[in-house]
């Protein structure tokens, strides 16, 4: 019998969110008053959670690491947010967008949560426009929608390539008129170190103050998690340079399961590494698929006269040229999901048919819609015999309007403009999958802690579809958590302020410091970096595209004797009690270092392909994820027994009842 | 490329700071400016020495984290960009780089180049939302439809990403272009209209509480902003301002 128990409601799966709402205590108006949470982080799972609390009347305290919760990596996200709202009236329905979620995410996750996801996605369109969100529009002044990677229908919501920023806006804002109530209470620039837990349940929170380098002890009834992916363990990744997987790591430790951490989003469409000394990766929206084509040259030859800087892309004629999404899957082309699209280009440029210096990039080529464009835009506009130059004209003013701001910042970047010669993409790290193992209540292993958004495991399974993200995060903060939270909180209406003042507080308190000083008394030969690069070359080569049981090995063992090596070596500047950034990071990469290696351990026993997780092993005959659904179809869920390598695995078998499992195609 | 950096160094808030000479060798035009001074950085930590703090996090652009004053503009010589955008083959070699945290009363420096602007969220505090409960029971988004014009000048107004440029232009270190964004985006909607009044006063009376100057439109900070916020929102935070004063 396992000791998980997902707490997923009896009944059919259109009813279940209903009935369980209908269900669960809830707490009265006046004893929320007396009830205290703690929300670290602050994008749209978190921003959203706190403001919804603090509405419903709890007292809510919200902790970030920036200087504003305006800033949370949420606000990166560009192409756009999925709901179901059939707008277009092109067949979507909650059950499509379920169905297509559960299958894009290669079957392995849990249905039920899925199907309320889609359930509330509608609501979060309504709830954004209330606040002011100002989405694209067309003429007649309803929503436009567009379409996104792996559906078939356009049920994306966008505000440009802005959107993750338009809707953190909006949590921000709902939170900022719950701070003018005085019902949050919001401490940024403040980073969670460690859970207090007290009699098994999560009491409160150790954290940093950045700025002075205070350590102060917060307590609450509940805590949330909302702390975002762990992309970051592969130093270079499309994450913020301060996002890290601390505080999730810490619950970890103090007994929150930790699911599937070898789901990890590689993304198809991100510019390619350029140097030795870059910092990060910029993602180029999935939007771009809808109109751009993705090739590389037919001929090896041409592929190497290219990296040497001798022929032009441009200069390579239709025939020259292979258009590899469009020949492996017709019926989805360039918009397959992107698991798939990253292995294809993986696949291309490993084969030596790899553009740019590196020969790590492929062409992302927007000819063609730029002609398409350009003869419809002649057309309606009553333009009879247009010459080339005058369809290119109209046919690029077309394309900037829809994708301006992102040709833009590629000219930036990479200093070639793209609607004279194709882009140059390579996938890199986006987003994880995995996170802390939550039931249906988004609960944790650990009474009272909660996880929100990418920092929970629950509702993409192996593979993320694009514009879910933002859909996961609102939907959990607005209209699930603070739902669900009320069931176990309305124990605590008699419970009291919680003290800080307690042997669990101090204890915590003193673990945490004492880590500190053990990080300033290592010998000092190495900067943090220098740690948190290697660590990401091991992760890239040995846990990235794709994985094989020998390199797995080797990594849970080059990541053991680096953190080794870290604890005895690493060097820091400055002091503990002010404001270090130095320290900021070494405390983050020393987490990555013990993630690292649960990471790859997953990863080895997961013996099957599925999604983002591909294994050299398991694989079809043309090269396509082979998935043992007899074996395999469970979510990974490890306890903490000590060393990151030792960790106890536990099995939340997946049932499907309302989905027939397939091979996932895209042919 | 090898650089010349004068880079402004203060312990905390309460340390008076001065600039300090550096060097800096081997940096690529591919570049961005952070990425320089990680180099730096990792330099001045390999000799044992505090590297110079900086306030930084998506280093694409949108967070608004950046905000350094380079060779005295705010985001470098750049247009239409954030300091993490800013690449290093905008400069030659040999060139000598000023490097300073924006400066504004508003904004007092916390460390080296850091600066705390939380003055910016609490104008935000002030009045920047529609007080709708988020409940989910609203109507439905396509019941209101709104004029695809008025809805993308809500947009431009709205990608503002409050790092502070317009208060490091201005020669007042107003905060108009800033305040004004957030009024104009809800102004501009059906949905905001209601709260229009007291939300123009409160966000307006907030700013001024915060220590920011006032606007005697020079448009620098049009200028410097890395989204180009168009001076026309603060116009029509005027207009908002004068007819919320008169309607009392």
């Amino acid at each position: 019998m396992s000791v998980l128990e997902s707490k997923i409601p009896e009944g059919p799966i259109e009813k279940k969110w209903t009935k369980h709402k209908n269900e669960i205590d809830l707490v009265n108006p006046a004893n929320k008053r007396n009830i205290d949470i703690i929300v670290v982080g602050t994008g749209l799972a978190g921003g959203s959670a706190a403001a919804t609390l603090a509405e419903l009347g709890y007292n809510v305290k919200t902790f970030c690491y920036q200087d504003s919760p305006r800033r949370a990596h949420s606000i990166a996200a560009q192409g756009g947010i999925n709901a179901s709202k059939n707008y277009q009236g092109d067949g979507d329905s909650d059950y499509r967008l379920f169905y297509d979620t559960v299958k894009g995410g290669d079957y392995r996750s849990r249905e039920a949560n899925v199907y309320r996801l889609a359930e509330v996605s509608g609501n979060i369109i309504d709830q954004c426009v209330a606040q002011g969100v100002p989405f694209a529009r067309e003429y007649g002044g309803l929503l436009d929608n567009r379409s996104f990677g792996g559906v078939l229908v356009s049920r994306t919501f966008y505000a440009k390539g802005q959107t993750g920023q338009q809707l953190l806006l909006g949590a921000y804002s709902a939170m900022n008129r719950q701070i003018n109530r005085g019902k949050i209470q919001a401490f940024n620039r403040h980073e969670m170190m460690d859970l207090v837990l007290v009699d098994g349940k999560a009491r409160g929170i150790i954290a940093r103050n950045l700025v002075s380098g205070e350590i102060e002890r917060h307590s609450a009834h509940a805590v949330v998690l909302a702390s975002g992916g762990y992309g970051n363990v592969f130093y270079l990744s499309t994450n913020a340079m301060g996002s890290n997987v601390m505080a999730a790591w810490r619950a970890h430790k103090k007994g929150a399961f930790f699911a599937n951490p070898c789901f990890t989003q590689i993304h198809p469409t991100c510019i390619p590494v350029s140097g030795d000394l870059q910092s990060k990766l910029t993602l180029m929206s999935e939007s771009l698929r809808n109109d751009g084509r993705i090739w590389v040259p037919k001929k090896e030859e041409d592929a190497k006269a290219i990296r040497e800087g001798k022929l032009k892309p441009t200069e390579l004629g239709e025939d020259d040229r292979d258009y590899y999404l469009e020949r492996r899957y017709p019926a989805f082309g360039n918009l397959v999901p992107r698991d798939v699209a990253s292995r294809a280009a993986k696949e291309r440029c490993d084969a030596g048919y790899g553009v740019n210096k590196t020969g790590q990039a492929v062409y992302l080529d927007f000819k063609a819609a730029i002609e398409r464009y350009g003869k419809e835009k002649a057309f309606t506009s009553g333009h009879k015999n247009p010459s080339e130059d005058e369809i290119i004209k109209l046919g690029e003013e077309v394309v900037e309007s829809k994708y301006g701001n992102l040709f833009e910042m590629y000219e930036k970047i990479t200093d070639q403009n793209p609607y004279k010669t194709p882009m140059m993409i390579f996938p890199a790290v986006h987003y994880t999958m995995g996170g802390l193992w939550v039931d249906y209540n988004l609960m944790t292993t650990i009474p009272g802690c909660y996880a929100a958004g990418e920092a929970n495991f629950s509702d993409h399974g192996a593979n993320r579809l694009g514009a879910s993200a933002l859909m996961q995060g609102l939907a959990d903060g607005y209209f699930v958590l603070p739902y669900t939270i009320g069931d176990y909180l309305a124990d605590d209406i008699r419970t009291g302020e919680i003290s800080t003042d307690t042997e669990e507080f101090e204890t915590a308190e003193r673990e945490v410091k004492e880590r500190i000083q053990k990080l300033f008394d290592a010998n000092g030969k190495n900067p943090v970096d220098y740690y948190h690069k290697k660590l990401g070359k091991i992760m890239w080569n040995k846990c990235g595209m794709s994985r094989n049981e020998k390199e797995l090995k080797e990594a849970m063992e080059e990541i053991k004797e680096l953190r080794d090596d870290f604890w005895a070596n690493v060097k820091l500047t400055g002091k503990a009690e002010a404001k270090n950034q130095e320290l900021e990071k070494a405390g983050r990469v020393a987490d990555f270092l013990e993630l690292g290696e649960l990471f790859a351990k997953d990863a080895l026993e997961r013996n099957e392909s599925c999604g983002g997780h591909f294994r050299e092993e398991y694989q079809t005959e043309d090269g396509e994820a082979l998935r043992d659904d007899e074996n395999y179809k469970f979510v990974s869920a490890w306890e903490f027994v000590g060393n990151p390598r030792d960790a106890k695995l536990h099995k939340e078998k997946l049932e499907f009842d309302n989905i027939e499992l397939k091979t996932r195609s895209y042919k | 490329m090898k650089l010349k950096l004068k880079i402004w160094r203060q312990e905390d808030a309460q340390d008076q700071g001065g600039f300090q000479d550096y060097t800096v060798d081997g940096i690529d035009g591919d570049m961005s400016f952070l990425e320089m001074l990680d180099v730096l950085n990792n330099d001045l930590v390999n000799d044992g020495k505090e590297p110079v703090e900086f306030d930084h996090d998506c280093r694409e652009g949108i967070c608004g984290s950046c905000c350094l004053q380079i060779n005295g503009e705010p985001h470098g010589p750049d247009r239409l960009i954030t300091t993490c955008q800013l690449h290093m083959r905008k400069f030659n070699d040999g060139d000598e780089i000023v490097i300073e945290p924006f400066r504004a009363t508003a904004f007092p420096v916390i460390k080296d180049l850091v600066i705390d602007r939380s003055s910016f969220d609490r104008i935000q505090h002030a009045g920047g939302y529609i007080s709708v409960n988020t409940s989910g029971n609203t109507q439905d988004a396509n019941s209101i439809p709104i004029e695809k014009e008025k809805a993308d000048d809500s947009f431009y107004a709205a990608t503002c990403i409050g790092c502070g440029a317009c208060v490091a232009a201005c020669k007042n270190a107003s905060a108009m272009l800033f305040t004004s964004a957030k009024v104009s985006q809800l102004a501009l909607l059906p949905q905001g209209e209601i709260e229009a009044h007291d939300r123009v006063l409160n966000m307006v009376h907030q700013m001024d509480k915060e220590g920011f100057g006032n606007c005697t439109n020079t448009g620098a900070c049009e200028i410097e902003c890395p989204k180009g916020i168009s001076l026309e929102n603060i116009a029509r935070m005027n207009r908002e301002y004068l007819s919320a004063s008169v309607a009392g």
